[in-house]
């Protein structure tokens, strides 16, 4: 009888401690949706979120993609409760669903939580010579770049591309034959920025358009290159949001994601801060020329006028020198 | 008779250039950095979970497809319906499609926005970017297998064994199970084989469905693409041996279950 | 059962599929089937597809040839190995044809990124079919005419050509079928090779899944729609060559 009664109170006092022990990791879980790059960043960041109050029970899903890709999956039903991409239209087309709140891009930094600028990537020695947006297009130089259409920093390459023409006192028909000529020596277009670094990284092509922050990255897991800014480029700005539906801990992520201590992170990391506290002490150049996506007209017009996939000038571009 | 040996070593030749060292060329990558290495890679929480949903997609799949393969075979071959020709097209279908096309009419049919998107939408199913589009989507792709395997059997083995145990007074279930069955049986089995071997191996279907979630929807196949696109060579190269072994299994079990349908 | 079942996983997803496609009219289809680009990786891949088809009939015939009536050590390995790109996922087999004949080639040969590396990929995923479709009509295949055919004084060559090709066309051209479908198809193994180059090296299925992930589901229903359609008439073709090869067989 003793035995029994003992067992009983053993599995009653076990049963209950497991109980506890399960409610307390039941806690909540957020899917994050983001571009292709910043997955090594989160792998730092998210940790250090669950080690502050905020963070505490808190569990990852994370999906990364390119980041028009990304942003068409979230439409088509895929759990988003935190979405970062590479570029502004990819969070404002959610908002119309009613995925993102329209008030996303009201905080002190317009909605965005990291910068970069686009950057040349060239192997080691840099045996081409390639400084500027002009070596991109002399002969013999092979290009890699992902596709615009389903990469966001494909959109950026462009755009750094095209408002280096315009810096430079060109007029807009002469930047658009700049590119018909950029393209012409582009030989492979990945589906992502992160894809085009593979390629890149596996022995083809002489420079890589993209992301400062993938070729820092990419130096940092022993890939043999070195990178250039140059100093007529844009300035990549990321957005990132919680979707209106998500926990409320989503909107906590978001808002940590923007204090100094993730920020340095982020800087660890390759990406430029946007708190400017932050930025001040992080070692990142300043090119001379640098602009905003403003300069080309701001991503409305750029969206519609040069990435529409029906009518979109990239289309013809692409067209004029693939010569199809 | 020189011609009989240029005809060998060409044929050799290309098949060694085409399969042979490209297989080799898997496993010398895997086991580059060390058998450690490659373990680890292995062993990591994602690929083994990878490792895990492709099993448990192949084994709601596999089995679907076998009962749906047999019955659908026995009214091919034995049925009387219009429009057979028609049936037998629609199952020989996913052959043809390209595997992209198949996820994206599931992504049409049950996202958001889609066909049935707000009705699953308003009970909480989710089956895009989840297992149920996994499977859905993989069991589009491997469904003509059994059929195609086990139709051909059905129509040479004839009626007249079922029609003499009939006569001897044998109901519809009992005919089926100790006449046609044990008759279809090589076929069907070399159809699940085959059906398998698709299953593991599917990429293009789950690769527009599963939505790139880490460690939640991603399949195997899946895990060696992000594993090769993180700079994980190694990883990538692991996984597919563990691929691969899986499929020189799948190789070796189509080789003796071909032989015995043969017969 | 059997229907609702079909329903269910096939018909249903093409159906709405095929609405997708034509949610913007029969002028929105055209206008995204005539789109250059399109036209681009559609053109590609038919023309890849017929190369890899004609490669596969000379090729699978003859491996078949070597695996029926020769002779040599290793013979059931080599056997087994032909159905190795039915086992091995796309993924695994375009990787390792990357690593083996791309940049990083230990034999030298990087055709990665060009038009051959989706030759060659796609070559890799349809070996098998002439192969199995010939071998068993080849193994049949009575050896009495062919004796008889060369104690009347007919070469080699002309036995080939006139006593054994046509028994064994209609088999070649159903294996020649299959591997049509199947390269017009073909995703995985080709994606991570050809660099994916629009107008160059873009085939239909990665055009499909670049509109998919862009902003144009209803383009790429489009142009799978398409796709769907040349594939059945090539094979409708296809079909009605062998039956009209094989019309002899009945007498």
């Amino acid at each position: 009888m003793h035995r029994i009664r003992r067992v009983g109170v053993i599995l009653f006092v076990g049963g209950t401690l497991a109980g506890a022990a399960a409610a307390a990791t039941s806690g909540t879980n957020l899917a994050l949706v983001a571009y292709s790059t910043p997955k090594s960043a989160y792998s730092q960041l998210i940790p250090a979120f669950q080690k502050t109050a905020a963070g505490k029970d808190v569990t990852f899903s994370q999906s990364y993609g390119g980041s028009g890709t990304q942003s068409q999956l979230v439409l088509r039903g895929l759990k988003a409760d935190v979405a970062m991409f590479s570029l502004y239209p990819d969070m404002q087309r959610l908002v119309k669903p009613g995925i993102i709140a329209a008030n996303w891009n009201k905080d002190k930094y317009h909605g965005m939580v990291t910068d970069s600028v686009v950057a040349f990537s060239v192997r080691p020695g840099n045996p081409k010579h390639i400084k500027s947006w002009n070596d991109l297009t002399k002969p013999g130089v092979e290009v890699i770049t992902p596709n615009p259409f389903t990469s966001g920093g494909a959109r950026w390459n462009v755009m750094a591309a095209y408002g280096a023409q315009l810096k430079a006192g060109k007029s807009s028909k002469q930047g658009y034959d700049y590119l018909v000529k950029l393209f012409k020596n582009v030989s492979v277009q990945d589906k992502s920025a992160r894809e085009s670094l593979n390629t890149f990284a596996s022995g083809k092509g002489d420079v890589l358009i993209g992301y400062e922050n993938e070729a820092i990255f990419a130096k940092k897991n022993g890939v043999q290159l070195q990178y250039i800014v140059p100093s007529s480029t844009i300035l990549i700005e990321n957005p990132l949001a919680a979707a209106k539906s998500a926990p409320s801990q989503a909107k906590a992520f978001v808002k940590w994601l923007k204090t100094p201590a993730a920020q340095k992170i982020w800087a660890e990391n390759g990406y430029r801060p946007v708190v400017p506290s932050v930025l001040k002490h992080a070692k990142f150049s300043k090119p001379a020329k640098l602009f905003k996506i403003g300069y080309v007209g701001g991503w409305n017009v750029v969206s519609k006028k040069w990435f529409d996939r029906q009518n979109g000038l990239m289309l013809k571009v692409e067209q004029q020198a693939q010569g199809g | 008779m020189p011609s009989r040996y240029l005809l060998r070593f060409s044929a050799l030749g290309y098949l060694a250039m085409l399969l042979l060292i490209p297989l080799g060329m898997v496993f010398y990558r895997a086991f580059e950095h060390g058998f450690s290495a490659a373990w680890d890679a292995v062993t990591s929480p994602d690929a083994v979970h990878a490792l895990w949903l492709t099993l448990l997609v192949t084994l709601i799949a596999v089995p679907l497809n076998t009962v749906f393969g047999i019955t659908c075979s026995l009214l091919i071959v034995r049925g009387h319906l219009r429009g057979k020709g028609i049936l037998n097209a629609l199952v020989d279908l996913p052959l043809a499609l390209s595997p992209i096309v198949v996820g994206l009419s599931l992504l049409i049919l049950y996202g958001r926005g889609g066909w049935l998107g707000p009705w699953l939408n308003d009970h909480g199913i989710q089956v895009v970017f989840a297992l149920p589009g996994l499977v859905l989507a993989t069991v589009f792709v491997s469904l003509p297998f059994v059929v195609r395997e086990v139709v051909p059997v059905l129509r040479e083995i004839g009626t007249e064994q079922e029609q003499a145990a009939s006569t001897l007074g044998a109901s519809a279930v009992q005919i089926f199970r100790r006449v046609t069955l044990p008759a279809i049986r090589w076929g069907v089995v070399y159809g699940i084989v085959l059906t398998t071997a698709r299953c593991l191996g599917e990429f293009g279907a789950v690769s527009v469905v599963s939505g790139n979630i880490e460690g939640k929807t991603e399949t195997m196949t899946l895990y060696v693409e992000n594993q090769y696109q993180g700079f994980n060579t190694s990883g990538a190269y692991a996984a597919s041996v563990v691929l691969a072994l899986l499929s020189v299994v799948t190789l070796v079990a189509m080789t003796l279950f071909r032989r015995k349908e043969e017969i | 059962m059997v229907t609702g079942y079909l329903s269910v996983i096939v018909l249903l997803p093409l159906a709405a599929l095929v609405w997708e496609a034509h949610k913007g009219g029969l002028s929105g289809f055209w206008k995204t089937i005539t789109a250059p680009e399109a036209v681009a990786a559609i053109e590609l891949t038919l023309v890849v597809s017929v190369v890899v088809a004609l490669i596969n009939a000379i090729a699978g015939t003859a491996i078949a040839w070597v695996l029926v009536r020769d002779k040599f050590a290793g013979k059931s390995f080599v056997n087994t190995l032909i159905d190795l790109p039915f086992a091995l996922p796309t993924i695994v087999a375009g990787l390792t044809l990357l690593a083996l004949y791309g940049p990083v080639s230990p034999v030298g040969i990087n055709v990665a990124f060009t038009r051959i590396s989706v030759v060659m990929a796609l070559l890799f995923v349809t070996l098998p079919f002439v192969v199995r479709t010939v071998q068993p009509v080849l193994t049949e295949l009575d050896r009495e005419m062919e004796q008889a055919a060369a104690s009347l004084g007919a070469n080699r060559f002309a036995i080939f050509r006139r006593v054994v090709f046509p028994n064994l066309l209609p088999a070649i051209l159903s294996g020649v079928a299959l591997a049509f479908a199947r390269a017009v198809g073909e995703f995985g193994s080709v994606v991570l090779i050809s660099g994916n180059l629009p107008f160059k090296t873009e085939v239909a299925s990665v055009y499909i899944f670049s509109q998919v992930e862009s902003d144009d589901p209803g383009g790429a229903a489009a142009v799978s729609v398409l796709l769907l359609v040349i594939s059945f008439i090539a094979l409708l073709a296809i079909g009605a060559v062998r039956r009209y090869a094989t019309r002899h067989d009945a007498e």
